[in-house]
């Protein structure tokens, strides 16, 4: 278990003053201008020694895509995008940082943005989070206030820093389409390669980091590469929040170690599962678009970047769904389908069509009016979407489907043939046949 | 220039060719929908899908990677691309079931049957059943205006059209609304397209969501004969093919030209078919007690000929209209010379052109094509946008290209790309006369007629030739000094001189009352009141203001009727071919005129169209090579300066006040005039 002197969000339940001098009080802005002196390659290689990897959901290590920003400014400014568009179903860890550690937030960007040579940032918060959005502006407001950021800050390095917002579409939390939203167009995935370290922000070198991933890099470069390295599991280091929800006694936001087994982090921070864990049914293990994993294979499991996708499911945002035996695993997937159907773009065809259709045939698979040949279908349908598309919405709708078909097929057929069996004694096939 | 392999065959390629741009080059089909070759690459409906080696572990839409973003092999083998793997096969079958579960399945009722991209790659990536047992979608259709009908059922939302009409044809009216499945395509606000390109959109459409709403449920694709011809509703000479039905022309579409109109077409160009069946002059009339009755081609020729005859020539003037082909205009100069004719011009908006300068003094030297190496664009007294669509885009175009400096001195226009406005009239040319070099290197002139058919055309033609040297429009190695007509025929008849002879009359003097006799070959813009009590003798496909005042009526044919040479703004000689015949007793115009001076007593030397030709191309040889650029040469263009006169201060117009209404044609066609009605109650709504 983390010790509590290893955390970094150290407000994470807002007990404590949210502003700048509680903040500073628990170490936030101290000895910002010293790494800051230190150089840009410093930063970006104390980052890549720390190991620290993206907290958005892909997992990939920040150090190396800072260091993918060209070395030389040249006639486009760089960028840095903060992507607070926290949409994902199960996930509020963003919020609680805006919420309560902003400064962590507003250090990280500059500190991230002098790794980059950018001059500018943006963050982009989620149109709902109207609150969080508030909490932020003035911790940017504090900041310019104690010239910590702006124009000839004290810490050496100009740098401004911008709060726009979306206005809730899921879909602008994917990179590329935060960058369309935030130059005003509709929120579209781009397509990639140019990847926006080449072509980003109105077409100059930009890059697109989780409100996380930022947060944790002025605690890193205060304790250093090697104490976050020290925790947690080769290639899986560093501390890490996670936002459990369902069926367990407590559900809450906390900060622990990567590689924490699943048992351990509901024992010691949620209570247990609801009914206990003979009760646990399946869990989805980071946010609505990674594959589920039955009980008995994910509660020793550690929990981090790896270990989950030898299970074909995948840490994501870290946000745990736990749905007990109580659940209508059918009914919660088809939710899902509908949300991501909702969330399609349009812009590419098996994503804008395939989605729609997915949602459809899962309504039917809720009530067991559908026919078993059309699981499989069902699954190559899912197929045909995932990596066929732009972005990666289309896994993303594609998995949770794929993930209930391959641990959960006798309970969709047990619901068609519960199905059949009653309209068959009810007469209804017979009677609509006559 | 990198190498790659495509399905095992090495090739090698441009920097930054597309993946689908190789595969092409291997000779290797790619389907697709969204990509096209004049448009921003979307990515969006992913049929193109290829498999790259080494690449991520799943297909990549090869219209949107460039062959630089390969890489090669851990033993720097060469990159590999694959089209036929069952990986890609599978890949594209899926996203056309995609596709098709919510399209609907009504291509027997549906125009686009039979050049159907859809309906084509089906045929390849479809299977025979559907495994989508739900509902389709169903999207309301959207009023596009008159030109233009949706079946939105259909739509495979590519954004074809929304990105032609942002890039291309620069009015930013239409976009997807909606997400997700709902997304739709529409124009914003639900207003009609209000671009006189629109028409392309239903080419571009691979689908039948978009198609003619004048050609609707007209004809099938397969019963229609082809022919490949040139338009003349204006003077770029876009290539066209006019598809017809017995003797009935059903439609018009573009042909690809780089060096002319690319592969767009105006609308005007593409639906003024509807014309070509209305009002037409299909048999001989004449005047009698002040009506007009149908009379024989005997009666009508030998009495128009008699009144020829009787007049003296001093007081016969010729004018040739807009539609006049090269042949016509060199059969008139041809009767002019013989019958002592001195009053013929071509010129019916009364410009000076052609007058001094040489061929140079009246074409668009550079070239159509040229406008995208230009680095500054000055525009004089023209709008292109109405008076010479196609061109506008090439404009817009280079506009989009950046590096490029427009200037405007005229009307302040929308011309769908920004420039800088230099002014109204003459006063504003006149401050480049003396104008240091420009820093562009390819700086470019483009005078309308607006500027030059005027009173004072000659002298605004010097001006602008004086600010065009000061400037560096023309010098070695670069003539940027560049005349846009608007009348398919003038240069044409320009070159083959179809102007005053010795002591003759002007468009302008001939119209004060003072001829016994005129001529209109299919004149129909001048003020017919002007011609006072002269005899006229009307040649002409269309019953239009020259008709009305006629006393002879000789009906003609119409460009989609005959083989003729029209020569474009930039004087590449292109020749018409027959798609229909004319109507009833209506004749080729040439061989009209043959007749006509035959019968006034003089014989042209040529009974034939061939034997015409071979005169006219004697006369004017580089209208023999079909198809070619002959510029002209720029040291003729100094006597142009010399011009006598000093312009006055009113400001430039376009000559073109209905974009629809130009021609006796389009005048005839109901559609332009919806078109026409539309736009003037746009105009009207916007002045409110």
């Amino acid at each position: 278990m983390l010790a509590d002197k290893d955390r970094i969000f150290t407000n994470l339940y807002g007990l404590h003053d949210w502003g700048l001098e509680g903040a500073k009080q628990r170490g936030c802005w101290v000895d910002t201008k010293s790494f800051i002196d230190k150089g840009r390659d410093w930063i970006v290689n104390e980052i890549k020694a720390s190991g620290l990897r993206g907290r958005g959901g892909a997992g990939f290590p920040t150090g190396l895509k800072w260091s993918f920003m060209p070395k030389v400014v040249a006639e486009r400014p760089h960028y840095l995008v903060v992507n607070a568009d926290e949409s994902e179903p199960g996930t509020c860890k963003d919020r609680e940082i805006m919420r309560h550690d902003p400064h962590l937030l507003v250090e990280g960007c500059l500190l991230a943005g002098m790794g980059m040579a950018c001059n500018v940032g943006y963050i982009y918060v989620r149109g709902e989070y109207v609150r969080e959005r508030e909490h932020l502006q003035a911790a940017i407001d504090q900041a310019y206030e104690g010239r910590l950021i702006g124009k000839n800050n004290v810490n050496g390095w100009d740098f401004d820093l911008y709060v726009t917002h979306g206005a809730g579409a899921y879909i602008c939390g994917e990179e590329t389409a935060m960058l369309e939203s935030l130059e005003g167009k509709k929120g579209q995935p781009r397509m990639k390669p140019p990847f926006p370290a080449n072509v980003g922000l109105y077409g100059a070198p930009t890059t697109v980091n989780n409100v996380e991933s930022i947060a944790v890099a002025g605690t890193i470069l205060r304790r250093g590469a090697t104490w976050f390295n020290s925790m947690g599991r080769p290639n899986n280091v560093g501390t890490k929040l996670f936002c459990i929800s369902g069926h367990v006694n407590t559900p809450c936001n906390v900060e622990e170690e990567l590689g924490v087994t699943f048992r351990e982090l509901i024992d010691k921070h949620c209570g247990g599962i609801r009914g206990g864990w003979d009760n646990l049914l399946a869990v989805i293990p980071g946010g609505s678009s990674v594959r589920m994993v039955p009980a008995a294979q994910i509660i020793d499991t550690p929990m981090d970047f790896d270990s989950l996708s030898k299970l074909r499911s995948g840490l994501g945002t870290a946000a745990v769904i736990v749905m007990d035996k109580n659940t209508d695993l059918i009914k919660a997937i088809a939710r899902l389908a509908k949300f991501y159907m909702h969330e399609s773009c349009g812009q590419c065809t098996p994503c804008r069509e395939g989605t729609g259709w997915m949602w459809r045939v899962m309504t039917r698979m809720v009530e067991g009016r559908a026919e078993k040949r059309e699981i499989d279908m069902l699954l190559d349908v899912s197929k045909q979407i995932e990596g066929h598309t732009i972005c990666a919405l289309g896994d993303a709708a594609a998995w949770p489907i794929q993930g209930l078909i391959t641990h959960f097929r006798p309970v969709i057929e047990a619901r068609i043939d519960q199905y059949t069996y009653r309209s068959t004694k009810d007469g209804a096939v017979r009677h609509a046949a006559e | 220039m990198p190498k790659l392999k495509i399905d095992g065959v090495e090739l090698e390629v441009e920097t930054g060719t597309t993946l689908l741009q190789a595969c092409e080059l291997a000779g290797k089909e790619v389907p697709r929908f969204c990509y096209h070759e004049r448009l921003s690459v979307a990515g969006n409906c992913r049929m193109c899908l290829v498999e790259v080696k080494g690449g991520p572990p799943k297909p990549q839409a090869s219209c949107a990677m460039s062959v630089n973003d390969l890489r090669p092999g851990p033993n720097g083998e060469l990159p590999e691309v694959f089209t036929n793997t069952p990986m890609v096969k599978k890949a594209r079958e899926g996203v056309m079931e995609f596709l098709l579960i919510n399209h609907p399945l009504d291509c027997p009722i549906c125009d686009q049957g039979g050049e159907c991209d859809l309906q084509d790659q089906a045929m390849a990536y479809g299977i025979d059943a559907s495994r989508f047992h739900e509902n389709k979608r169903a999207v309301e259709d959207k009023n596009l205006g008159p030109l233009v009908k949706t079946s939105m059922n259909r739509c495979i939302q590519c954004t074809r059209c929304v990105r032609f009409t942002t890039e291309v044809a620069g009015i930013e009216e239409m976009g997807a609304t909606g997400r997700g499945e709902d997304m739709e395509i529409t124009t914003y606000l639900n207003k009609a397209i209000s671009s006189e390109l629109q028409g392309n959109i239903i080419d571009l459409c691979p689908v039948g969501a978009l198609t003619s709403k004048p050609y609707e449920f007209k004809a099938r694709a397969w019963e229609l004969r082809k022919t490949e011809t040139i338009d003349v509703m204006d003077a770029v000479g876009s290539n066209i093919r006019v598809d017809a039905r017995g003797r009935e022309v059903m439609r018009i579409l573009p042909r690809i030209n780089e060096d002319v109109n690319e592969e767009w077409i105006s609308d005007k160009t593409r639906f003024v078919w509807d014309g070509l069946k209305t009002q037409r002059l299909d048999q001989p009339y004449v005047r009698d007690m002040g009506k007009l009755r149908p009379a024989t081609w005997d009666e009508a020729l030998n009495r128009a000929a008699s009144k020829l005859k009787a007049a003296a020539p001093e007081r016969v003037g010729i004018l040739l209209g807009d539609l006049v082909a090269t042949e016509e205009a060199f059969a008139l100069k041809t009767m002019a010379v013989k019958l002592g004719i001195n009053n013929i011009d071509c010129r019916q908006d009364g410009s000076p052109l052609g007058e001094v300068g040489g061929r140079a003094g009246y074409l668009f030297n550079s070239g159509i094509a040229a406008i995208e190496e230009a680095d500054a664009i000055m525009l004089i007294g023209c709008n292109p946008r109405l008076e010479a669509p196609v061109l506008n885009a090439r404009i817009k175009k280079r506009a989009n290209k950046g590096g490029c400096l427009i200037g405007v001195v005229g009307e302040k226009a929308d011309l769908t790309y920004t420039y800088a406005y230099l002014g109204a009239g003459p006063e504003s040319l006149e401050s480049f006369v003396n104008h240091p070099p420009a820093k562009a290197q390819k700086p470019m002139f483009i005078i309308g007629q607006g500027a030059l058919a005027r009173p004072d055309g000659a002298a605004i033609l010097a001006m602008a030739y004086r600010a065009a040297v000061s400037i560096g429009v023309i010098k070695d190695g670069w003539n940027g000094f560049n005349i846009l007509h608007t009348a398919a025929g003038r240069v044409g008849a320009l070159d083959v001189c179809a102007l005053p002879g010795e002591g003759g009359k002007t468009t302008s003097e001939m119209l004060s009352g003072d001829l016994d006799v005129a001529i209109l070959a299919g004149a129909d813009e001048i003020d017919m009141a002007k011609l006072g009590k002269a005899f006229v003798i009307y040649i002409g496909s269309h019953g239009d203001a020259g008709a009305a005042r006629a006393d002879v009526i000789l009906p003609g044919a119409a460009y989609t009727e005959k083989s003729a040479t029209y020569v474009n703004t930039e004087g590449r000689p292109q020749m018409t071919s027959r798609a229909a015949f004319p109507p009833g007793d209506a004749r080729e115009d040439w061989a009209i005129i043959v007749n006509l001076a035959k019968r006034a007593g003089t014989d042209l030397g040529f009974a034939s169209l061939g034997a015409l030709r071979a005169a006219m191309y004697q006369a004017a040889p580089q209208l023999a090579e079909l198809n070619q650029l002959h510029k002209a040469d720029a040291a003729a263009l100094a006597a142009i300066g010399d011009a006598k006169g000093k312009p006055t201060k009113i400001a430039f117009t376009s000559p073109i006040k209905n974009f629809y209404l130009t021609n006796p044609i389009a005048r005839a066609s109901r559609v332009m005039a919806e078109c026409s009605a539309l736009k003037n109650g746009q105009q009207m709504q916007a002045a409110e």
